[in-house]
């Protein structure tokens, strides 16, 4: 018998280091000898900690929300006596997640599933077998001419063709090359790659190992967000290993291909996530994007050919050359092909990490993988792309998820971020809080860029705090227009996306909040009134008590009041009150 | 001859007295490796917890920069700290997920908690507060993280009790 429990940082975050702890002690209390593996993320952070009981037959019982106090019934009933816990079980080998029957898992398929610290766990499951394949049996050209085969597109916001990357880096001239992966991953609300570093690190190690041997290049770097500790600290293991194993270094395997891989840690800039100012931040500069071309494919790190490519591309590669181009081009739409991760967030009931074939529509994702929206509410839009991206409204919830489909939504396919937003989201408020992300992280390089959003931030802003006018809307779109065409890089280019999307959608919401002075959503401050309702009421004083400005008044068992003049709408009152007498409209 | 502009942007550095012996194993660490300047900063902020000025003034010299150069990267990186930090860190995360389950009530009960605003540091040195883009665990969202470990499905209450907690925890271990 055999225990595995997921530490991802979802799952160390749910506490599944006390459960592990639990798990230990209550083992060596019953002197029991039982080895505890443990794993990446599933995807289903909702579900965390999560832990599998695998019997000496092989079968897998999952045990999900594990506490500390689940952990000794499990080791007491099943472990000892040999009695499964049914009433925390939530899938078994027979019976697998419901969540899974939709989903194909090609990036995914370790994670979870395998003990990341473990070269020979990766091994046990095909690991670097595609990486002996290309040294023994195929030419440089040959991989490139597979993965062309298999249509795969970057997975890191462009969708541009891998292959052709590849090759533009193979014909340059020079000797020296570099195979760059951009793990920056910045967009908040997506968490894919994370989740492949943590879960699968070998995986990306021989997807760039395998783009090196394409392109002619003999060293790599990992470019990781410093945000990710534990991503960081399993990759290093995972780099000493494929070191010992001779899948890194000299002479690999004894092909007389050398290949060797470096970690450089990130400093928090999401304009990093665009290749050139990537590449000016592991040259150790301030990470500012330059005009294109030169491509990176014929100068970048150094002056040097270099190909960048994100987690998940990478992490694509192996099971590609594993099983040919065509079986991956099978899945999908005629344009987009194969599988794409999306990180569910935000109002879904399930989150986590789906990864299903391109052309899905959204709602299959959402409602039937995803379980549809938290507390029963309705679903109002989908944000994809991150600041970059857009809001998806309900009308077009039937979306097919593949790259052509999202951008004529006005949204971008991105790397897969998906936030999910109920009634209760007020999408000017959504515009603002997008825009305010990108006027920070503007690199200042390009005008438009920099004081462009800082005028629609403070429009924005205006708005929501029912100060705007309606040329206000006028205002935003040119701006929205001078900004994309007056910026340098995909920062500045898509920054106004959040904004479009929304006034295309929701323009009734940004008239509500200019004209009548009201935030549908109930989320603007500025634009709510609490108030008491005398009926409701019992007069507990327990608002009143919570109440920071003393804007609360009463007697004691009679209905209170709030004094308008005073409230500063922190809502406490409304949280704390036990019986729904707080109205806020 | 610095130019005035230096001497204006050295005022929001933190000109504390540091001893500088320290950043000599990453000087080592680092000797003829080109395009390390973010990795000497980012240890000389690991031994110090910021950037401290004499620092930053001594990675010029040795490295053979301009300071402005090092001073650029130092303020262009959000991770990099001008100013000495509380015994822990809150990162709270700012990321869409978060925004959508409402992190500013989270953070609002922080800095009630503290007494202060983020970016600051309370007054007995213990808590810093930051916010940060996002920390990837977008299905726990709200989420915070305290020096490295990941608190998740937060509410203005339970915000609260974790750093309830971290205190108590402090006050235990200097009785002991």
């Amino acid at each position: 018998m055999k225990l595995r429990i997921g530490l991802g940082s979802c799952g160390i975050a749910a506490g599944g280091k006390k459960v592990k702890e639990a798990l230990l002690t209550c083992l060596e209390e019953k002197n029991m000898n039982i080895e505890i593996t443990s794993t990446g993320c599933i995807g289903m952070c909702f579900y965390e900690p999560i832990v599998d009981v695998i019997d000496d037959k092989g079968e897998v019982f999952t045990y999900v929300n594990v506490t500390p106090k689940k952990a000794e019934e499990i080791v007491e009933q099943h472990i000892i006596n040999g009695v499964p816990v049914e009433k925390y079980i939530q899938s078994t080998s027979k019976k697998p997640f419901k969540q899974l029957e939709k989903q194909v898992r090609v990036v995914l398929q370790n994670c979870g599933i395998i003990n990341p610290e473990k070269i020979e766990d990766y091994l046990e499951k095909d690991g670097y077998k595609a990486l002996k394949k290309c040294l023994n049996e195929m030419t440089p050209d040959q991989v490139i001419e597979e993965i062309k085969k298999s249509g795969l597109r970057g997975r890191g916001g462009a969708g541009f063709p891998t292959w052709f990357k590849w090759d533009a880096a193979r014909k340059a001239k020079g000797t020296e090359k570099y195979v760059v992966c951009n793990a920056d991953e910045g967009d908040p609300g997506a968490f894919m790659d994370r989740s492949v570093l943590e879960g699968d690190p070998h995986g990306l190690l021989e997807g760039m190992i395998i783009a090196g041997y394409a392109i002619g290049a003999n060293y790599g770097f990992i470019y990781c967000r410093a945000e990710y500790p534990l991503a960081i600290e399993r990759l290093e293991g995972a780099i000493v290993q494929a070191h010992e194993a001779n899948f890194l270094g000299e002479n690999i395997l004894g092909s007389g291909f050398s290949f060797d891989i470096k970690i450089k840690k990130g400093a928090g800039a999401f304009v990093c996530g665009e290749e050139t100012a990537l590449i000016a931040s592991l040259e150790g500069e301030r990470g500012m994007p330059r005009l294109k071309p030169p491509f990176p494919a014929q100068s970048g790190y150094f002056g040097k050919p270099t190909n960048i490519n994100n987690v998940e591309t990478y992490a694509n590669v192996p099971w590609i050359i594993r099983n040919g181009g065509a079986a991956f081009a099978a899945y999908g739409t005629e344009k987009s092909n194969g599988t794409k991760v999306f990180a569910l967030a935000g109002k879904i009931r399930n989150g986590g990490l789906v990864e299903v074939p391109m052309g899905m529509p959204i709602r299959e994702v959402i409602y039937e993988i995803g379980g549809g929206i938290k507390n029963d509410r309705d679903f109002k839009a989908v944000q994809m792309g991150g600041p970059s991206g857009g809001c998806i409204p309900k009308s077009l919830i039937d979306t097919p998820v593949d790259y052509e489909s999202i951008t004529r939504t006005g949204a971008i396919m991105g790397s897969g971020g998906m936030v999910v937003m109920d009634e209760a989201t007020c999408m000017v408020d959504m515009a603002r809080f997008f825009l305010n992300f990108t006027c920070d992280e503007s690199c200042g390089k390009c005008i438009y860029c920099r004081i462009g959003t800082k005028r629609m931030l403070e429009i924005l802003e205006r708005i929501t705090k029912g100060e705007g006018r309606m040329e206000d809307l006028d205002q935003l779109e040119q701006l929205c227009i001078s900004i994309k065409d007056g910026s340098l890089c995909g920062l500045g280019q898509t920054a106004p996306n959040p904004v479009l999307t929304t006034l295309r959608y929701f323009k009734d919401e940004y008239i509500a909040h200019i004209m009548d002075k009201k935030c549908p959503a109930k989320q603007c401050k500025s634009l709510i009134t609490y108030s008491i309702l005398k009926d409701k009421c019992t007069g507990c004083t327990a608002c009143a008590r919570k109440c920071p400005t003393g804007a609360i008044t009463g007697e004691k068992k009679q209905p209170h009041s709030i004094e308008q003049e005073k409230c500063i709408k922190c809502g406490n009152c409304a949280i704390t009150c036990k019986f729904g007498a707080i109205n806020v409209e | 001859m610095s130019c005035t502009c230096e001497k204006k942007l050295e005022t929001n550095f933190c000109n504390k007295e540091v001893d500088l012996s320290l950043m000599e194993p990453v000087f080592k660490k680092y000797e003829g490796q080109s395009a390390s300047l973010i990795s000497i900063l980012q240890d000389t902020q690991g031994i110090y917890g910021y950037l401290p000025l004499e620092a930053l003034k001594t990675i010029a010299d040795r490295t053979g920069n301009k300071k402005a150069k090092i001073y650029g990267i130092a303020t262009f990186y959000s991770q990099f700290r001008l100013n000495p930090i509380g015994k822990y860190i809150i990162l709270q995360c700012q990321g869409t997920a978060c925004h959508v389950n409402g992190s500013d009530k989270i953070s609002e009960a922080i800095c009630d908690e503290l007494g202060i605003a983020p970016g600051g540091t309370s007054k007995d040195g213990m808590f810093t507060l930051e916010n940060v883009a996002c920390l990837g665990c977008c299905s726990l969202a709200p989420v915070m993280m305290i020096n490295g470990e990941a608190y998740g499905n937060l509410t203005p209450n339970s915000a609260r009790e974790v750093i309830r907690g971290i205190y108590k925890k402090e006050k235990g271990g200097a009785s002991n």
